[in-house]
């Protein structure tokens, strides 16, 4: 099965493109619209600012692309940046709207909830959604990679799979039909993420 | 809740791992992926390479380098030495790397930290700090604790943070290699004020000095390097043993 691995100038795709290959897809990294509808799903990384990214995406003529591939039901994961990036909208974004395919705002961690910021480390995941395939395997208080200053607020609470806590209560996993989401780094945390990556592989 | 992280650090030169004390003396501790793959067996949290003799000739055999760790290793890591613009820091981004330190040229050009953030996020900009007991400050060295600055360590952590840091390392020159535990007072100082992550270097020997750095001087992570890479202690005997002293690591 061929997996598109969106490469927009935003940072890190040989461990995500590595860890599909090693859950026995292939992945094909690319920025054209054309291999985003021949592959079978869709992930897409990023590290780094929201304005750029979708600057980047404007740029490579794929947010349409993206948005018509959703909206055909192809499985699509966004990751870190590119999770934040389905919203609507950024505290972090001076002049741009997100995609909107999730509905919701992402927002900075407060001051006022006296943690250091970024939120940087293995934190566990919480209040994990039953019958979630992207999380199956997966249980409560299973640690993953985090490395963020934002989180996403869904105006739907139910699309969150899974939750994080750090300071405040933060949907970390969101699930809508065919739109999964993770605020953590599953292609850097090590076991667990591998298994989430090879239930997106297998089961999404 | 977050976990603490145990960090083991790989000094690279010319594609190899290298170790000294007091940033002197370097003997060879291996190749950087079997190196790194054995930190990762071992349960480490994260990894630091740091390219300590860097140069535009090294440049691209790191970003090789960086590619192969990327492609065998899924756990974050970060890279140092010799990043001088964002054009750098982008290379070693893409290449796979989780976050970058920045270190000498912070230090001569500060507005590199906010260039920096503001095109990639604060999560991946790390600034490292070389700091020295001089009288009643800490001074802060460049070029590999080759050459001192008269900048105060304490206050240059408080601008790296203001500027868009999103991580400082901080090693103290006086205690890295001897095995004598971390610097507490600096650590200390560092961390009560910053409000970004403080991973702390330099020093660590014995189990203790692990639980002394994340509980009487408030680091979030602590690094080690020669400890490690010569079998004294595994990474996974320093979390059991955090764990049994309830400190949260990951297991």
């Amino acid at each position: 099965m061929k997996i598109a691995i969106i490469d927009y100038g935003m940072g890190n795709i040989h461990s995500v493109s590595k860890a599909i290959q090693l859950c026995g897809a292939s992945p094909v990294v690319t920025s054209k619209k054309s291999q985003l509808s021949s592959c079978a799903k869709i992930v897409l990384p990023g590290v780094g600012a929201f304005d750029d990214a979708i600057t980047e995406l404007e740029r490579l003529g794929l947010v349409s692309a993206i948005k018509e591939q959703i909206g055909k039901r192809k499985p699509f994961l966004g990751i870190c940046l590119g999770m934040q990036l389905l919203f609507e909208g950024s505290q972090e974004a001076k002049n741009k709207e997100g995609l909107g395919v999730l509905k919701g705002q992402v927002v900075k961690f407060s001051a006022k909830l006296g943690q250091k910021v970024p939120h940087m480390g293995w934190n566990n995941l919480g209040d994990i959604l039953a019958g979630c395939p992207l999380l199956k395997g997966i249980s409560d208080n299973e640690q993953v990679y985090f490395c963020h200053s934002y989180y996403p607020e869904p105006s739907d609470n139910s699309i969150a799979a899974a939750t994080c806590g750090y300071g405040v209560k933060f949907a970390c996993v969101l699930a809508k039909e065919n739109i999964y989401g993770v605020q953590f780094h599953p292609e850097k945390s090590q076991a667990a993420g591998l298994k989430i990556i090879k239930n997106f592989v297998e089961l999404c | 809740m977050l976990s603490k992280r145990i960090i083991p650090c790989l000094d690279i030169k010319a594609g190899r791992v290298v170790k000294g004390v007091k940033f002197l003396g370097l003997r060879d501790a291996g190749d950087p992926v079997s190196v790194a793959r054995a930190y990762d067996a071992q349960g480490a949290d994260e990894l630091v390479f740091l390219d300590i003799t860097a140069s535009i000739e090294n440049r691209k055999t790191l970003l090789v380098l960086v590619e192969e760790i990327a492609r065998n290793i899924f756990m974050p890591f970060t890279v140092g030495g010799g990043i001088s613009e964002i054009e750098d820091i982008r290379n070693i981004l893409n290449a796979g790397a989780e976050k970058v330190s920045l270190n000498t040229q912070a230090v001569k050009f500060p507005e590199l930290i906010s260039s920096a953030a503001k095109r990639f996020g604060s999560q991946c900009i790390v600034v490292a700090i070389d700091a020295k007991k001089q009288g009643d400050f800490w001074e802060v060295f460049i070029n590999g604790g080759r050459t001192p600055t008269g900048i105060d360590a304490v206050i240059w952590a408080e601008k790296a943070a203001r500027l868009g840091a999103g991580e400082i390392l901080l090693t103290s020159m006086d205690y890295d290699g001897t095995k004598n535990g971390y610097d507490l007072k600096l650590t200390k100082e560092i961390t009560s004020k910053v409000n970004i992550p403080v991973i702390a270097s330099g020093g660590a020997g014995k189990l203790e000095d692990f639980y002394n750095v994340f509980m009487k001087a408030g680091a979030d992570a602590a690094l080690a390097a020669s400890l490690f890479h010569y079998g004294k202690l595994s990474v996974k005997q320093v979390k059991e043993y955090l764990s049994q002293r309830g400190i949260s690591v990951r297991l």
